[in-house]
Parts: C-alpha cells; structure tokens; sequence
C-alpha cells in the first residue's frame, strides 16, 4: 500500500496551520504557500501517472472498507487533483503578483485548507467523508470569499454561506437516509447494495438520490439552484473568483462519481430518473448564462455568468451517461475550469483600474494587452475556434448526436454568448476616453493568465492523445466494477 | 416513539425554513441551527430508535442501538457549530460595515463594486 495516495491531504493540512503562525511575515508565508502549491502540483502529477494502473486503494488507520474510511485514487480522481493543483499555482502567483494576498492576514493558510478540502473530495471513496471535506473546502472557501472586506462583499458572502448551510444539511438529510436504507455509507458497498435493493425499497432510494444529487447539483450551480454563483462570483477577490472555477467543477465530480458508480442507468431502483432531471436543467443553465452574459452590466458578473454557460454545457455532457459523452464532458471539464479562471484574472486586470461596470471609460494603460487577452478568453469561453472550447463543444456535440434539440440549444447559446462578449468588448476597449495614468497591468500577472491561456493552446495541440486518455478514464467509469474491486469489500 | 421523533423532525425544520426565508441575519441564523436540530435528530434516528439499549458491547445487554449515525450526529454538530460561528461573524461584519441585516442587496445596489476597490 502506498501512502502517497493521502499525500494531497496531508501536505495543505499540515502546512496551513504553520502559516497561521506566520501572520506577520507575508515574504515567509507566500514562499511557503507557493512552495505548498508547487509540491502539489508535484505529488498529483505523479499520482496522475500512477492512476494508469487501475484504481489504487488507501484504508485510512488500515480499517478494512465498508467499516472504515478509505481513499481509492482512480483516473478520474488523479485527472481532478492535477486539474485543481494547476489551477491553484498559477492563480496563487496571480494573488502575490498583484498583492491581492496581502489584504488580509490569511490568506494563504485559508488557500492551503482551500486545497485540502478539494483534494479529499477528489479522492474520497466513503460518502460522509465526501460531507466532511466538502465542509473543509467550504469554510475555507467562506473565509476567502471576503477576503479583503468590504459591505458589498459581506453581504455577498452571507447569502454564499446561508446557501451552502442549507445544502450541507440537505447533504445530512440524504446521507441518513441512504445509511437507513442501506446501512453502508463506503460508495463502492452502496453500489453492491443500491444494485441488489428489494422494490418495497425503491421509492425511498430514488427520493434520496434525487435529494444527494440536489445537493452537487447546488455545489455546480444547475438551474434553479444557481441563485448563489452570480453574486458570489462578481463580488469575490479576483484571484478567489478564478480559483473558485474548480468548486463548481466539485459538483460535477461528485455528480460524475454518484452516478456512474451508486446510481447507474441500469440500477432497476434508479433507472433514467437522474437524467431526466439533469438533462433539463443543465439545457436551463447554459440558456441562463447565455442570456445572462447578454444582459450582464458588469464586467465581473458577465465572467460570472459565463463561466454559468460553460457549466451547462458540461452537465449536458454528464447527463447523457454515455462512455462517449463523458469522455467529452471531461475533457470540456478541464477546458471550462481553465477559460473561466483566466477570464475572471483578466476581468480583475481591467475591474481593478477602472469602473467595473460595462461602459464606457478611460483607456487603460496596457490597452492592448488586456484587450488581447480578453478576446482570447471570450474566445474560449464561448467556443470558438482556434482554442480548446471548439473541440470540446465538438465532443459533446458528437456524443448527443440523437438529440437534435440539444444542438439548437449549445449552438444557439454559443452565438448569444459571443453577441455578449462582442457588445462587453467593444464597449470596453474601444468606446474610450483619453489615457488614464492608471499603473500598468503587473507582468508577472499577466504571464499568470497567458500560462492559462497556454494551457488551453496546449490542449487544443494535444486533443488527440488527451481524448484518448480521457476516454480510458470515462471507459472505467463506465464499467466500475475495477473501483469496487479496488475497495476490497470485507477484507481483513 | 417514531411519530413524535418524525414530527419534531418535520416541525424543526419547517420553522428553521420559515426563519430563513425572513431574510434578516438573526432569524437566518436561528433557522439555520434548527434546520440543523433537526437533521441531527434525523441522522440519530436514521440508525432505527431503540430504547435503554448500549451502543458498545456490553455482557449485560438484551441487544444493540447502531453506533455509527451517533459518530455521524457527533461530527455533524461539530461542524454545524463550526458553521454558525463562522456566519454570526460574518453577520456581525455586514452589520458593521453595511448598517443593516439584510441579507439580499434591496437598496438596488448587486454589489461589484467590491470587485474594483484594489490599492492602485
């Protein structure tokens, strides 16, 4: 058994409480939170090419499965991890390059506890344990989501707290009743039990799975439980924003896993039940981030909102739970984490020099600059080619193929989504005033955000090999029983 | 024993939502601690409810209550506690800055403003 498995876990949460001690010195704690971030990185690529051999399994205290808690590392958990340790660098380097990070005391020890609530819940294969980090990554993500204060930004966190206080007691609500039905709360046990369920069961089963996936689908922000991201999104720190991408992306892991591996298809208590809800609303979410960008009058909503288009399209991928349209869904998964990150970095460039509204203003000093990467991420963002999000769209296009209403819907957003980021970027960039003597945007952020957007070049080079792999991976949980196997159900 | 935990449950929550829904801090607090009563009582009962029964081995005993959703309830009230620290202080921070307990922005204002407030 290899303990490197728990590593991701371990590393943030002894670092964090170091940093704590390290409130005055912010030169110590940005070389220690970047160095956390770098070992990350470091720790997922490796667990990325070990997850090629199967699923690897991690008994917490050496307690066999069902009884104890385990983590079981499988490609798609690998894929999340390395996703989420990417991510967290270079929006960590964003944060110092522009001393976001020194407007408050904590940030980095909240941006390492941050790092360890996601990475458990990647790794989790114990369903309490996903409530447990999924409170982890929460509370951290609270203390972020105000960092540096002010009224509008508390206010905002408040209902972004009330919102996730009430999903994590719907969480509670559904785990007691699956542990009632069931008596497991293990995930590949609750997929022996859930399968083999006796009919005077079924109703009970189905009510809770509809209640577990209300509660990912309130972490992805599906259509009607949405009503938190627009506001916590254009009211958080910049840098908080970007990294916040990957949290929705949670929802959609956790939604993946549950229904691949409890809740299949072909479970006679579940059947198509959880894709007949999926499918509507993720159609719902990208129609309301479609409009949404349209209509949006602030540049940090408009990223918002956008970033809401791209998390429906993803869960229209989910919902078709085929092995194909999966493949498609994660590799629009890793594009969409990437593309809403670096608009939301470049949205903070231009937000943090001038007003944020969508008017007309001075014209900024580096001009140019930002105005070019912001047509790349709009670029991305609603799919068009040459970036990744036209080969992701593809994809999926591809695997919904007997669903031609689906088309009109992806297709007709795509166009209402670059009408939005036409009449947001004209009006910014050229409906300006004279030059502002507004500091010039810090290089080290934008090489921050052209990183980003080099990523999604890179994925668009390397589509061939990474559909490819990320097929394997939709292939495995497809057929889960390798992840059940890998539980060693029982065995002392 | 079933109906009475099953209506405390169901009258917990329903005043906890009714709270919530008042769109004030305080009773948005309050709610949610009951909301959280009440999933605690059904998290406690989701392991079947038995009376006068110990729930670790004991030569004495006639049978066994189901130890594990009293692990969960323990690690549930935990955080829930966590939680509504974490949001009074937050409350109390809206209130201090913002002058009012609303918990939507009903003067009109949808925020943003926060976004541009960086040192330049």
């Amino acid at each position: 058994m290899t303990h490197w498995i728990i590593a991701p876990v371990v590393l943030p949460a002894l670092l964090a409480p170091l940093l704590l001690f390290l409130r005055h010195d912010l030169t110590l704690q940005r070389i220690l939170g970047l160095a956390g971030s770098l070992a990350l990185l470091g720790l997922s690529l490796a667990l990325l090419s070990q997850s090629a051999q199967g699923p690897a399994l991690y008994r917490l205290g050496d307690w066999p499965a069902p009884f104890g808690i385990v983590l079981v590392l499988d490609r798609l958990s690998a894929l999340m991890l390395a996703l989420t340790a990417t991510l967290a660098l270079v929006v960590q380097a964003y944060a110092i390059a522009t001393g976001w990070d020194a407007r408050g005391k904590h940030f980095h020890a909240l941006y390492l506890f941050q790092l360890m609530g996601l990475n458990g819940a990647f790794l989790t294969a114990d369903l309490f344990n996903l409530f447990v980090f999924f409170e982890v990554l929460l509370i951290a993500s609270y203390g972020l989501m105000v960092h540096g204060g002010g009224r509008d930004r508390l206010r905002a966190g408040i209902q972004y707290v009330a919102f996730n206080l009430i999903g994590s007691t719907l969480f509670l609500f559904a785990l007691g009743a699956l542990y009632a039905v069931t008596g497991t709360l293990n995930m590949a046990d609750l997929a022996v039990k859930v399968a083999a369920l006796p009919v005077g069961d079924h109703a009970l089963i189905r009510a809770t799975a509809v209640m577990l996936i209300g509660v990912f689908a309130i972490k992805g922000a599906l259509v009607p439980l949405q009503f938190w991201l627009p506001g916590t999104y254009a009211n958080a720190p910049g840098p908080v924003a970007a990294l916040f991408a990957i949290m929705t992306k949670v929802g959609a892991y956790a939604i993946l896993r549950t229904t691949t591996l409890i809740f299949p298809q072909g479970t006679p208590a579940i059947g198509p039940l959880l894709a007949d809800l999926l499918l509507p609303a993720a159609a719902l979410t990208l129609v309301a981030g479609a409009i949404g960008t349209l209509g949006a009058r602030s540049l940090p909503r408009l990223a918002a909102l956008a970033g809401l288009a791209s998390i429906g399209t993803l869960f229209l991928a989910i919902a078709a739970q085929t092995p194909q349209a999966t493949g498609a869904a994660l590799y629009y998964l890793i594009h969409s984490t990437l593309a809403t990150a670096a608009l939301f970095l470049i949205v903070d460039q231009i937000a943090s020099r001038r007003s944020p509204a969508i008017a007309s203003g001075p014209r900024l000093a580096g001009h140019g600059l930002l105005a070019a990467l912001f047509f790349a991420s709009a670029i991305a963002l609603s799919g068009l080619p040459p970036l990744s999000g036209f080969i992701g769209k593809l994809l999926i296009l591809n695997a919904l193929r007997d669903a031609p209403w689906l088309w009109a819907v992806i297709l007709t957003t795509s166009f209402l989504m670059i009408l939005g980021f036409s009449r947001a970027g004209s009006t910014l960039f050229w409906n300006t005033g004279a030059e502002a003597s507004a500091k010039p945007p810090e290089p080290a952020a934008i090489a921050a955000i052209a990183t980003l957007l080099g990523l999604l070049a890179l994925l668009t080079v390397l589509a061939g090999p990474a559909t490819l792999w990320l097929q394997g991976a939709a292939q495995d949980l497809g057929a889960p029983q390798a992840y059940i196997d890998a539980n060693r159900l029982g065995a002392i | 024993m079933e109906a009475l935990v099953a209506i405390a449950i169901g009258l917990l929550t329903a005043t906890g939502l009714y709270l919530i829904l008042r769109q004030r801090t305080f009773p948005l607090v309050v709610g949610l601690s009951l909301v959280s009563y009440a999933v605690n009582l059904f998290l406690f009962a989701s392991g079947r409810l038995a009376a006068g029964v110990p729930p670790i081995i004991d030569k004495a005993a006639s049978g066994y209550t189901d130890p594990l959703p009293q692990a969960l309830v323990l690690t549930a009230i935990v955080i829930s506690f966590g939680m509504t620290a974490v949001i009074v202080i937050m409350a109390l921070g809206a209130w201090f800055t913002g002058g009012d307990d609303h918990t939507d922005f009903s003067d009109g204002a949808s925020g943003e403003g926060a976004s541009g407030d960086r040192d330049a």
